[in-house]
């Protein structure tokens, strides 16, 4: 059983569509016995890091996230859930959950592209992502995909280690973390298409250990 | 770097798919789920759902129709036509829908936008606009303006300045229809979508008009848009979105070949 943590915060139902899809028990909850009793956490959310933080820590989820990350239970974030396990982030001056040191930054005003085009904020729509290193989680998954992006704000860790992927919209950006157990993605894999659904399903079988060494 | 996004429009009237010609004369061309299905499978970049009736007939979403489509496709897909506020915002949001579109509500109401991003976050709100060139004057200084009701209403409003201010209230794109090029198959207004895309710094998608992959080039590049509606050429076949990304990629314009 997969654990989605429901915060109030976004478009829950598309992760819970794609699971189902997928053919893969989950359930929607707000309870923490039930996220502690799940294999599997997925800890989605789109929308403001300071009410998703708020809402987050009145429901205790907080905790929830932080015995399953202790636990070593794989965990997938996506999008807004990928901020808030950072440290701090600059939307709303929010002290997030810091399972990843770091903070999490808005785009600079001013970005241009390679041929001094100007670049707009949000980043929304299909961009790439360059792969540092294999991972269980991307096995599959061909390196010209595209996800699906919608964010003003990406994540900074300050370890190196922990990015996976990066890319590029005027400046690079980690776009996928790992630490341990837990992997956070600022796409939505439940928006791309074959490739982010081949991300979900390559989660349920993932051991939740970084490198198939 | 982005792609530039190839996005189906679907225009619906009463749970059927319809595409008209100048808003009038619409004709039942297929069932809404079975095309967003086969545009997903195509390799579509994300599909717009527009409501024809029900901005002027006060109907309600076909919620079940989103909730359908949102069973059977993985990427984002808008449904527009007939949001009022955001109990409506919330029922497309909860059925499915990644992003909402306002277009004569946000007019009568412009305070609809920003209670709209503050609830669900900028990314779901786009703004649609439908825009008609009536040459510059003293109240519409860039020449456009801004029509509501499906084509039938003048505002008096200036499409820019109406852009700006979406930009502004918090809208996180903008959809921008040229009432003038709307089903002619002639091409984009590329005036018109340069002109907004240039001065504002959301995403602009270009629509009405498009009739060849050349159009679909010119909106990206002239016309400086982030992505373009199409409907007509490949809802009666005559274009696959394969073909017109396949063409758009040889141009070497960045659009996602790999789905």
């Amino acid at each position: 059983m997969i654990a989605i943590i429901d915060y109030r915060a976004g478009n829950l139902t598309s992760v819970k569509r794609a699971l189902d899809f997928l053919g893969e028990d989950s359930v929607v909850t707000s309870d923490y016995s039930k996220v502690i009793e799940a294999e599997r956490v997925i800890f989605p959310g789109v929308g403001a890091a300071g009410k998703a933080i708020a809402d987050l820590k009145r429901q205790e989820l907080d905790k929830a996230i932080y015995d399953a990350f202790n636990n070593e239970k794989p965990i997938l974030g996506i999008c807004l859930g990928t901020q808030i396990i950072m440290e701090m982030s600059q939307e709303n001056d929010t002290r997030c959950l810091g399972l990843i040191k770091g903070e999490v930054r808005r785009f600079p005003e001013g970005l241009t592209d390679a041929n001094g085009k100007r670049l707009k904020v949000p980043h929304m729509g299909w961009n790439s992502v360059k792969l540092r290193r294999k991972h269980p989680l991307f096995e599959g998954v061909g390196t010209d995909s595209e996800f699906y992006f919608d964010h003003s704000y990406y994540p900074e860790p300050v370890l190196d280690e922990r990015i996976l992927g990066e890319t590029y919209h005027g400046i690079w950006f980690a776009s996928v973390l790992v630490s341990g157990s837990l992997a956070a993605m600022q796409f939505h894999p439940e928006k791309s298409g074959s490739p982010g659904l081949k991300i979900l399903a390559n989660f349920f079988r993932w051991s939740g250990r970084d490198c198939a060494e | 770097m982005l792609s530039k996004r190839i996005i189906p429009c679907l225009d619906v009237r009463a749970g059927m798919l319809t595409k008209g010609i100048k808003f009038k004369g619409n004709v039942d061309i297929g069932n809404p789920v079975e095309m967003a299905s086969y545009y997903y499978e195509e390799g579509a970049d994300e599909i717009v759902f527009y409501d024809i009736t029900a901005s002027s007939e006060r109907r309600d979403i076909m919620t079940d129709t989103v909730k359908r489509v949102a069973e059977r496709i993985f990427i984002p897909f808008s449904v527009g036509g007939g949001i009022r506020g955001v109990d409506d915002m919330r029922r497309v949001l909860l059925a499915g829908a990644e992003k909402v579109s306002v277009n004569s509500a946000a007019v009568r109401n412009p305070d609809i936008i920003s209670e709209g991003a503050s609830y669900f976050g900028s990314q779901c709100i786009v703004l649609g606009m439908d825009v008609k060139k009536v040459g510059s004057t003293a109240t519409i200084p860039s020449g456009y303006e801004v029509i509501i009701n499906g084509g039938r209403t003048r505002t008096g409003i200036d499409a820019l300045e109406w852009a700006k201010r979406g930009e502004s209230l918090g809208t996180g794109e903008i959809c921008l229809n040229s009432i003038d090029a709307d089903g002619t198959k002639d091409g984009y207004e590329l005036e018109l979508n340069s002109l907004i895309s240039s001065n504002v710094n959301i995403p602009v998608i270009a629509s009405g008009g498009a009739g060849t992959p050349e159009h679909v080039y010119e909106a990206l590049t002239v016309g400086d848009a982030d992505g373009a509606l199409i409907a007509s050429m490949t809802h009666y076949g005559v274009y696959s979105i394969r073909e017109i990304k396949t063409y758009l990629h040889e141009k070497g314009i960045k659009v996602r070949m790999d789905w």
